[in-house]
């Protein structure tokens, strides 16, 4: 049988920098090929060779056996290369169908749309993906889940032989997930060939056949998923083992509670939740997406209203009805997305650092101190390990881990002893992510308490010293961290809806 | 690639030289050029008197150039410098002509009045969340229909205020130096860009400013107030205005109060042209400074040549594009 795609001995250079070095890679029809590796590694420049987003700089490219080398994505959508990018790309004012066949919309005469035959069609592609979704529903009204099918309908509408899916699963929940692994294997069994590009280990398992790693620009394997343990792939990735230390869970004995929260509520979106960390605590939050986690951590910040509920810093009751407020009282919230609420992005590394501390730098008539900036900027640099070229670097340039750290330098110079992360990691890659992880334990060692909000269990699991599991806006019960606690007893609480909700665990 | 040390040797007024760089070059030596080109075109466009009329044509412009650019590097846009301006110089003569007050008060008067508006425009779009162009337009209108309320749509004069007219038509520094009669409204607006620049790069105030036009959610969101630093920066392109007002009532020796129109579209232009980005986060007051120079060349080489004022007018809508795009197609490079 000759292979879907075949790619090998792929270069690539851009101004100053080797980004693919001689790097091969295949896709059989019918199967999921999981393209892995850190950020940066290069699995993003290799797929949009394959698309027609970048021309190769050496190598071959062989498309059912032919070579072939399409200069644009248009043109490797004729070759049957369709690519679903990691951040969705439909226009939320138009209909599922308009967005479908935006560009090739079937006309009548003098140009006149014909919007029957549009729907017409689009209600042929979802059946034939068993999919139920209205043509003339409004994209921005579905969820992320269901605008991810759009775009894969989208994708198929162009009779796509192969897919890439880069990061399909970095916005949806378990549910959606599972939703979106049926469809892809349905389109496996029709023979469509998929590269899935992903940072989650556990879903290569689940989802994929081969997987081909990558480091730094170049090939570093090919290994069959089902029979190599998830350490061996980490270590092709990080080019050395990486050991999961079991959590050692520390006893704070009657450590002072430095946060407690009770009866916070609004609306629908948080109900009574009501909750207390210690000093050099760890608490995990769990939960599946729309749980009400990321609300309850916005609005004990004041970054949005609450209606009701004390918040009581270090045993004093505090009125937060402002992020600024929040940091008088000692509060961090750490953004699940640093692009658009952690850090201002054309800005350089010192600046961003300084941003909620600039009171400190500010001497008569507002005239800041640049070079006492710049001095704490570089011990913090030097601190976290910020891998930067300088504190006057553009933060937009760093990597996504380097990014959270400057965030985390912004809080620790403000002082914060209560610091809320929202889902720390994501979009960080799986060295950095260790390294977050390692500078979490260490902020709580020194005594900050520390609340971490994260969709995935693992990281749940790694981290906390409680675990907090919410569902539906509510507050489903608190389980001890450590051993004794599986990922099962999580999900049952998670997924504890108010009908059937009982009394389980104990709520602090 | 730029190395962190040589980053650091340059430690610039960052408003006056650091981002744009290429753009200010890029306006720079579109300046130079039409210097040249006009020069050549024309014996009487290089003459001392005409320069120092350019000079005198830009001081206007300039000042309100440089209050947009305050407002614009937010992320906001001011559509009622003009008008504003305006309201000002009707202030200070109500101040000086009606009530007779000394010029000290009427000066402080106007630059008052300019922050009271600029500060409402910002009270509308920081605590109100208007968008800054409903904001600013109703705040234009509002202070066109003031101006000509409040003088009985008849100009004010200042012939009972001796020196008034100083202030832009005299020159201190031609005193000083008799070949350089340089007129005190250029100076000020000298001093307004430094002033501005300072602010811009070295003050909370300017750095916030930036930040606010970079990601103002992570502003908020790091515990600043962001709706009081707007409220300020807007304030304080209202007072710049305000200076602008005392400016052009002092060279025309009264206040017109049907004036005002278009001047805000001008001074947007001439932020434009100076590499300033409307989408926020980026600019600096050099790059301003050339732009508003860079239109009074236009205008003044074309009226030197004889052009049509109709063409002129085409001509300046045709660089404003031709700037931009050359902007973008940098971004785009580089990007």
């Amino acid at each position: 049988m000759t292979k879907l795609v075949e790619m090998t001995g792929i270069d690539k250079f851009f101004p100053g920098v080797h980004a693919l070095k001689s790097v091969q890679f295949d896709l059989e029809p019918g199967e999921v090929h999981a393209l892995m590796g850190e950020n940066g590694a290069g699995k993003s420049t290799l797929m949009k060779i394959l698309s027609g987003i970048y021309q190769r700089d050496g190598g071959t490219l062989k498309i059912e056996g032919r070579d072939v080398s399409p200069t644009t994505p248009r043109e490797a959508q004729d070759l049957g290369i369709g690519i679903i990018h990691q951040e969705l790309s439909l226009m939320n004012d138009l209909t599922v169908a308009q967005n479908i066949f935006i560009g090739r919309e079937p006309r009548k005469s003098f140009g006149r749309l014909d919007e029957a035959a549009l729907n017409a069609q689009t209600a042929e592609i979802f059946a034939s993906m068993n999919l139920n979704l209205d043509p003339k529903a409004l994209v921005g009204s579905l969820t992320i889940a269901k605008q991810q099918m759009v775009e894969i309908a989208k994708a198929l509408s162009f009779r796509s032989k192969a897919l890439i899916m880069d990061e399909p699963t970095a916005a949806l929940n378990d549910a959606e997930i599972a939703e979106l692994f049926v469809i892809i294997r349905r389109l496996k069994a029709e023979g469509v060939g998929i590269v899935y590009i992903s940072h989650k280990m556990d879903e290569l398992k689940q989802i994929s056949d081969r997987v081909t790693v990558m480091r730094d620009g170049e090939y570093v394997g090919t290994v069959d998923a089902a029979e190599t343990p998830i350490s061996r792939i980490i270590a092709m990735m990080v080019g050395r083992e990486v050991k999961e230390e079991p959590l050692d869970v520390p006893d704070l004995g009657d450590a002072e509670i430095s946060l407690q929260v009770t009866g916070l509520s609004r609306d629908t979106e948080i109900q009574d939740v009501s909750f207390s960390v210690q000093k050099g605590e760890i608490l995990g939050f769990a939960g599946l997406m729309g749980a009400g986690r990321t609300e309850v951590a916005r609005a004990i910040f004041g970054a949005d209203a609450k209606e009701k509920g004390e918040i009581r810093v270090h045993g004093q009751v505090v009125s937060i009805k402002s992020p600024t407020d929040a940091v008088k009282a000692g509060i961090g919230y750490l953004s699940e997305d640093r692009k658009h609420f952690g850090l201002a992005t054309g800005m350089n590394v010192r600046d961003n650092i300084a941003l909620a501390s600039m009171d400190l730098f500010t001497g008569a008539g507002g005239v800041l101190n640049d070079s006492e900036i710049s001095d704490t900027a570089k011990s913090y640099i030097q601190q976290l390990g910020i891998r930067t070229p300088s504190d006057v670097q553009e933060v937009r340039l760093l990597s996504g881990g380097n990014q959270q750290k400057v965030v985390i330098a912004k809080w620790l110079l403000r002082d914060c002893d209560i610091l809320i992360f929202d889902e720390p990691t994501r979009g960080i890659d799986v060295g950095a992510k260790s390294e977050i992880y390692k500078l979490l334990e260490e902020l709580a060692e020194q005594g900050k308490t520390i609340i971490v909000i994260s969709s995935e269990l693992p990281e749940i699991m790694r981290l906390s010293h409680r675990i907090a599991v919410m569902c539906e806006g509510r507050l489903t019960g608190i389980l001890p961290g450590g051993k004794d606690t599986t990922q099962e007893d999580i999900m049952h609480l998670a997924t504890q809806r108010a009908a059937a909700m009982q009394v389980t665990g104990t709520v602090q | 690639m730029t190395t962190a040390t040589d980053i650091e040797k340059k430690k610039p007024l960052a408003g006056l030289s650091d981002s744009g760089a290429y753009q200010k070059l890029l306006a720079f030596a579109s300046l130079i050029v039409l210097l040249i080109g006009f020069s050549i075109a024309s014996p009487n466009f290089m003459q001392t008197s005409n320069m120092i009329a350019i000079l005198q044509a830009t001081s206007v412009n300039g000042v309100l150039a440089v209050a947009a650019t305050l407002v614009i590097i937010t992320g906001g846009i001011d559509l009622s410098v003009g008008t504003l301006m305006t309201f000002c110089a009707v202030i200070a003569g109500v101040v000086l002509t009606y009530l007779g007050m000394p010029l000290l008060l009427g000066v402080a008067a106007a630059i008052a009045a300019g922050a009271f508006c600029g500060l409402c425009s910002g009270t509308f779009v920081a605590k109100m969340k208007i968008p800054p162009f409903i904001a600013t337009l109703g705040m234009m209108l509002i202070l066109k229909g003031l101006s000509l309320v409040i003088s009985g749509t008849r100009p004010i004069y200042f012939n009972d205020t001796p020196g008034f007219d100083l202030i832009s038509r005299g020159s201190l520094i031609g005193e000083v130096f008799p070949a350089l009669p340089i007129p005190n409204g250029v100076l000020i607006l000298f001093l307004v860009a430094i002033a501005a620049s300072y602010i811009l790069s070295r003050t909370v105030l300017g750095r916030y400013t930036f930040a606010l036009g970079s990601n103002e959610e992570a502003v908020r969101l790091s515990g600043v107030n962001t709706d009081a630093w707007k409220m300020r920066i807007y304030a304080l392109a209202g007072a710049i205005c305000g200076i602008g007002g005392i400016l052009i009532a002092s060279r025309l020796n009264s206040a017109q109060p049907a004036l005002g129109l278009g001047y805000e579209l001008e001074a947007i232009a001439a932020v434009v042209i100076g590499g300033t980005s409307l989408s926020g986060g980026r600019g600096t007051i050099l790059g301003t400074l050339i732009g508003a120079l860079i239109m009074a060349v236009l205008t003044n080489g074309l009226r030197v040549l004889s052009v049509a004022q109709e063409w002129q007018t085409v001509v300046t809508g045709a660089i404003i594009i031709l700037a931009v795009y050359a902007d973008m197609a940098r971004r785009k490079k580089s990007g």
